[in-house]
């Protein structure tokens, strides 16, 4: 097995969020709340409290849809002043 | 969803240089964010839209919030605002004492719907009436969620609880009563709201309804009364991320958001309901713009 990058992409983020891990519940609120789909729920993670929470992918807005439907005050929510741009390789794998 | 998933996961655990804050983790007034209710509840959500709108016309100093007994009671210890405990029901009656000597306070009570509507409906209906100058906020979920999910007056029909099974039955359990539009009626209510938290706008636009009625009974201008639609999924035995939709299209279609009664205009559910249907069109727009933060 070998991999090779097959092709590069910028996706912009308005804005970001912090995440209080250890207060959430895992009820999954936030992730079908963000409009941009950028939050998922971690697979097999888990925190102090024993459920799995979210985490951010490129591409927020900073719109606080997510801040506002958190039961549990797990979010702050930030406007950058720039947009941030993360640089995206989207790899292949092929088989020799 | 899935295809962010493949994307990289970014730092959350430290907040960025060069970016303005436009959400706070917590309101102010909470002292501490965790709290006991069960993952997916929509109480928390209010009690941020109250403490926030509190904050926000600085008059927190001079708050007395009377609690009803439910989940909701357990905030009196991490709320930073004098508080008075009611017994089950009673809560707008202490209301009106606590601000008939103390006139110059902004008096709320937080009660629920086994609280308002079933244990103590006289004393909510007398208190607006009278057009007692207190604000009365209701957390309506359809059903008993502290004493394990049974069915409450305000349980829509069809709803399943834990002792109406095949859900709520008009022949067997009679029919839901529509606190809202009940007191709407009423000479001595001068607004009478209904919010939800269904979703982010939601929660924004019931945040400005709370915020009015603490405006109104600031400015002496008599009973006011917000309630809110909030999810129970504990009481409802449905997965957490399903509670949003669920109540919205069960709870939501009976119990119908909007300004009820506002300056002496009260409001049809026909007229509700296409107020939210144009709302609901620019919420999306506005959010896929990139914010709810404009609201004003
Ligand atoms: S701020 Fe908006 S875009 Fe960013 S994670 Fe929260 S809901 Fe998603
Ligand atoms: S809404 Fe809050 S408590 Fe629920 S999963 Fe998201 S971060 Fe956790
Ligand atoms: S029982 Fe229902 S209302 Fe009570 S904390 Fe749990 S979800 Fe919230």
């Amino acid at each position: 097995m070998t991999t090779t990058i097959k092709s590069r992409g910028t996706i912009k983020s308005r804005g970001t969020i912090t995440i209080d891990l250890d207060t959430c519940k895992g009820c999954e609120l936030c992730i079908t709340a963000c409009p941009p789909r950028v939050l998922s729920m971690t697979e097999h993670a888990v925190n102090r409290l024993g459920y799995h929470y979210p985490e951010l992918h490129p591409g927020c807005t900073g719109c606080a849809a997510c801040l506002f439907v958190c039961p549990d005050f797990c979010f702050e929510v930030f406007r950058y002043d720039e947009p941030v741009l993360t640089v995206i390789e989207t790899v292949a794998e092929v088989a020799q | 969803m899935s295809a962010a998933k493949q994307l990289p996961v970014l730092d959350t655990s430290v907040a960025p240089s060069a970016a303005r804050k436009v959400g706070d983790l917590k309101p102010d007034l909470l002292l501490t964010q965790e709290h006991n209710m069960c993952p997916g509840c929509g109480e928390p959500l209010v009690l941020r839209s109250f403490l926030e709108a509190l904050s926000e016309l600085d008059v927190a100093q001079r708050s007395i919030g009377i609690l009803g007994v439910g989940c909701y009671t357990s905030f009196g210890m991490t709320m930073d605002v004098d508080l008075v405990q009611a017994l089950h029901g009673r809560a707008p009656s202490i209301a009106t004492g606590v601000k008939r000597m103390r006139p110059d306070s902004i008096v709320f009570t937080l009660q629920g719907d086994g609280d308002m509507v079933n244990e103590g409906l006289q004393e909510v209906l007398h208190t607006a009436a009278r057009g007692e100058n207190v604000t009365c906020i209701l957390l309506n979920n359809g059903v008993f969620g502290e004493t394990g999910g049974h069915m409450t007056a305000t349980t829509v029909l069809g709803q399943r609880t834990k002792n109406s099974l095949e859900g709520r039955d008009a022949a067997y359990h009679g029919y839901p009563i529509l606190i809202g539009d009940l007191l709407a009626r009423l000479e001595g209510a001068a607004y009478v709201a209904r919010g939800s938290v269904h979703n982010a706008g939601a929660v924004a636009r019931t945040k400005k309804m709370l915020k009015r009625a603490f405006e109104i009974q600031r400015d002496g201008g008599g009973f006011t009364f917000v309630e809110v639609l909030t999810m129970c999924p504990t009481g409802w035995f449905i997965p957490t991320g399903e509670g949003p939709d669920y109540m919205h299209s069960t709870l939501g279609e009976v119990h119908v958001m909007g300004e009820l009664k506002a300056d002496g205009r009260i409001k049809s559910t026909e007229e509700l309901h296409e107020e939210n249907a144009k709302r609901q069109q620019e919420i999306e727009a506005r959010l896929a713009a990139g914010g709810l933060e404009e609201d004003s």
